[in-house]
């Protein structure tokens, strides 16, 4: 049981990569540190446990990163995916120290792999962990453990007594017993509010109930509303969220990376009417890979099916899911429960439409629909090869973009623009600062790693003081 | 191979991890497995064996128990390498000695000591064989050089042929068209990985889960203590026979002669290697562990340090009345070890050996197919 009565130097709020950087930053500063995650031990970690890369500027080639990825072009994939929505100031420091926080990492304990297969294209510009981020969260944990930090696990903080910008203690319920716990400074790192359905509800409705949500149920944001009701400055827009179209059987929430489907550039994707809704082959899938989310969000019920023939079986990784097949459209729409005359009336006129081309999986290929309401613009082929192969699709949740707003010595900033006085932010709760909109792959730990580097050694240098 | 539920177990995993591929970088296993789409209940047997039980697979999957998915590696593939090893074993019927392996070495054992011990009763003269022999010759005065032959012979030479047939069957059940011709090169990768044991270092040499999460080469040490411990006591075995034999030396050599340092080193490695791995088998963390497969893991760990023990004793006891008491028990632990090689966990290093050959053929082979 650990000391509650303590007065620790600096108190961490969360579990996840942005909460345990602080932690272990601030103790190798001197200072004494509590880390406060609400999830379980087999569970600790967040959305952190569920990532595998970060993206890091490089001048040079190192042992896990190609070539060169330097600070304006980095900068310029940022604008890009934000459309704007981004700090500058902010951003350019995060990623000029982007390029120094992997040999920290390493002295962590966290193990970085040599570009491999499958991931080449990546490989210039992120860096991938061995094992992955429940790896990376094992050894910060570990390393955590070694240099004397405590740590409690099952422990939620519910709320924090902020006086006139000054934090004094947190609220906590540490395996159901309620508890204070005073320090002289706070960072927190509690993630994003995706885990909330009934906070999601506010913006989405009754549709909320149909989200999955792709990484931990335990952030469910409720620092960061303890936080805004208390007048500190939020970010990013509240109703939205990053989110991709992942196998609609996959469990409710923490399904992870294995959820994700790949046909839909070979496919048509159809609702509960048995009608497409968009353009499958608009752009190359790792581009539009994202936008599927929203897309399916929008259908009624928030599900819809991808149909592949037997042609292109093979063009795409098979979900962890068994297929749904069927020798026929109309066997077809029986099984997943759509109007078998207007699935079988959809099919046709699309394979009607479906003009000659050189069909190719490896680029934007020209294959194309002509006269129909929604034309799809490549790979464009007739599904009339049976078995008939489909997949039922959902939205599935990232994270959210709603969080407060810190400076760059990630002191938490109150509505009047002041900057609070010993409460920090680092990861995704402060991370709609910098990524206000879209996404860019290895950011997110990027920001996290950054972020809880800086508060964790200003909150040391501040409780020292 | 059948399709156990250990292989049903693993085929469910192996699919998530061909989704996910975080692992790729710990071991043999994982890229080759993505390299297809779906496996064969052999396929199985091969990826197991390939598995070095570093359990850098379970410690990082964010999918493992409590999870709903569930995914644990380890241990399906500790369980589909014992079902492999009866699968492999020549002849088939003594595959059964696997399954429940712990008692039947214990069997194995007592039967082979008291064989022992009672044919020296029997047919030695109590008089030398309870009394101190010393001076050339002075272990065949309780067993004649004649007779120790024979049945080190026998039961090593025996278990040879056995072992060569597991690697045999092992090889053709799991055969694909790029394992028909074996280079020198894959031959010299294959046996680098199993001198260094390069999977249990993980592969960058960071350390495995020997224990719990955090990462450390406390096994592979351990483990090279006994494998290179019990390779020299090899050595030292074959170089007294070749003394004997050649230049007519009789034993007990002195304690500087060649037998008896190999010997030494190699009994104290063993002897430091069996309790070193039996510690880490008790301290680690038995989520990755299958249950299942301890009585074989313990039983070759003790009878392999009882070997070690009664041969470090005899060296030590040599010109005391109790020698002939050890050399009995020494004599009878060898046999049963002899005996015990191809039925029991020693087999993991043939199989284990044979699928980082056929790793290293195909690896080479797709290099030269895919240009
Ligand atoms: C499937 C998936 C894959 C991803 N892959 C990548 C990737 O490859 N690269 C990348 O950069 N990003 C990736 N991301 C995004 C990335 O996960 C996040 O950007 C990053 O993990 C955020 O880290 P964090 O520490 O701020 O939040 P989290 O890791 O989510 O941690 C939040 C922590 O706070 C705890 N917590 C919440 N509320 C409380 C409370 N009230 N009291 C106590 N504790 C609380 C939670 O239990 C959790 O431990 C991925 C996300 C998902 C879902
Ligand atoms: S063991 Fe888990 S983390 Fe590793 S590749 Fe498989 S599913 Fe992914
Ligand atoms: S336990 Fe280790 S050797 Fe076995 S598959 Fe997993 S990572 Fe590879």
């Amino acid at each position: 049981m650990p000391d509650f009565s303590q007065f620790y130097d600096v108190a961490i709020i969360g579990g996840g990569n942005a909460a345990l950087c602080a932690a272990v930053s601030a103790r190798q500063d001197g200072a004494s540190v509590i880390v406060l995650e609400h999830a379980p031990k087999a569970f600790r970690g967040g959305n952190s446990r569920h990532t595998r890369n970060l993206r890091a500027m490089h001048e040079g080639p190192t042992s896990v990163l190609t070539e060169s990825y330097l600070e304006d072009e980095y900068w310029d994939d940022l604008l890009r995916v934000t459309g704007g929505e981004t700090d500058e100031k902010l951003a350019r420091m995060t990623i000029r120290q982007s390029s120094r926080v992997m040999p920290w990492m390493s002295e962590c304990g966290v193990r970085f792999q040599p570009s491999l297969t499958g991931t080449l294209s990546l490989s210039r510009t992120n860096a991938f962990f061995l094992g992955g981020g429940k790896a990376l969260v094992n050894a910060f944990y570990d390393t955590a453990e070694r240099l004397g930090i405590t740590i409690c696990y099952d422990t939620e903080v519910q709320s924090m007594d902020l006086d006139d910008g000054f934090a004094k203690s947190i609220s906590v319920s540490a395996n159901g017993f309620p508890q204070t716990i005073r320090a002289k400074t706070f960072v927190v790192s509690s993630g994003g509010f995706q885990g909330n359905i009934d906070w999601l509800k506010k913006y989405w409705g009754e549709a909320a109930e149909n989200f999955l949500i792709r990484g931990t149920p335990y952030a469910r944001g409720r620092m960061l509303q303890n936080l805004l009701d208390q007048g500190v400055q939020s970010v990013g827009d509240p109703t939205q969220f990053h989110c991709v179209a992942i196998d609609a059987r996959a469990p409710r929430f923490d399904g992870g990376i294995v959820t994700r489907l790949d046909d839909i550039p070979f496919s048509i994707v159809v609702n509960k009417s048995a009608r497409r809704f968009y353009d499958e082959g608009e752009d190359v899938w790792p581009k539009r890979y994202a936008i599927w989310g929203r897309l399916v969000a929008q259908q009624e019920g928030q599900i819809a099916w991808s149909i592949v023939d037997q042609k292109s079986e093979l063009l795409f990784m098979p979900s962890v899911f068994p297929a749904i097949t069927a020798g026929s459209i109309r066997e077809l729409a029986g099984k997943i429960g759509l109007d078998a005359d207007t699935l079988e009336q959809t099919v046709s006129e699309f394979n009607a439409a479906v003009q000659p081309g050189d069909f190719n999986p490896q680029k934007l290929d020209g294959c194309h629909t002509e006269g129909l309401a929604i034309n799809k613009t490549n790979w464009a082929r007739t599904i009339d090869t049976p078995p008939f192969i489909c997949y039922p699709h959902r939205p599935g949740i990232t994270f959210t973009y709603l969080g407060v707003k810190v400076d760059e010595r990630a002191r938490v900033i109150m509505a009047d623009g002041k900057p609070t006085a010993n409460l920090y932010a680092s990861g995704e709760i402060m991370a709609g600062s910098i990524l206000g909109r879209g996404y860019l792959a290895g950011f997110g730990m990027t920001i996290g790693t950054v972020f809880g580097r800086i508060a964790g050694q200003e909150a040391a240098r501040h409780a020292r003081n | 191979m059948h399709a156990t539920d250990a292989v049903q177990s693993a085929k469910r995993g192996i699919d998530v991890c061909n989704a996910c591929r975080y692992c790729e970088g710990y071991c043999a296993v994982f890229p080759t497995m993505m390299l297809q789409r779906s496996f064969t209940d052999t396929d199985m047997a091969y990826l197991a064996n390939l598995c070095h039980n570093c359990n850098g697979c379970y410690h990082a999957c964010q999918f493992a128990p409590p999870h709903p998915y569930g995914i644990n590696l380890p241990r399906d593939f500790a369980e589909i390498r014992l079902e492999s090893y009866a699968e492999y074993s020549f002849p088939k019927v003594l595959g059964r000695a696997f399954n429940r392996n712990g008692l039947t070495m214990l069997a194995l054992v007592g039967v082979s000591l008291a064989f022992v011990l009672l044919g020296m009763l029997l047919f030695v003269p109590h008089d030398i064989l309870f009394s101190a022999q010393t001076g050339p010759g002075a272990f065949y005065r309780i067993v004649s050089w004649g007779v120790m032959s024979l049945f080190v012979g026998a039961s090593l030479g025996w278990s040879v042929i056995a072992l060569s047939m597991a690697a045999r069957n092992f090889w053709h059940d799991t055969a694909s068209p790029l394992t028909k011709a074996i280079s020198q090169s894959a031959i010299r990768t294959a046996l680098k990985d199993i001198a260094t044991l390069r999977y249990l270092g993980g592969t960058d040499g960071g350390g495995c889960n020997d224990i719990d999460a955090s990462f450390s080469q406390t096994r592979r040490h351990f483990h090279h203590a006994l494998m290179y411990g019990f390779l020299l006591c090899l050595a030292s075995t074959s170089v007294a026979t070749l003394m004997h034999h050649f230049l007519g030396w009789e034993a007990p050599y002195s304690w500087y002669s060649l037998p008896v340092v190999l010997g030494t080193i190699g009994g104290i490695g063993m002897v430091i290697g069996c309790i070193g791995l039996i510690w880490v088998k008790i301290a680690t963390d038995p989520a990755p562990v299958a249950r299942r497969v301890l009585g074989a893991d313990y039983a070759l760990l003790i009878l392999l340090a009882l070997v070690a023990k009664t041969g470090l004793l005899l060296l030590l006891f040599r010109a005391t009345p109790i020698m002939g008491t050890l050399l009995a028990l020494h004599l009878g632990s060898v046999l049963a070890l002899f005996i015990a090689l191809p039925y029991g966990k020693f087999v993991h290093g043939i199989l284990r050996g044979a699928a980082l050959l056929k790793s290293a053929v195909e690896r080479e082979g797709r290099e030269v197919v895919g240009g």
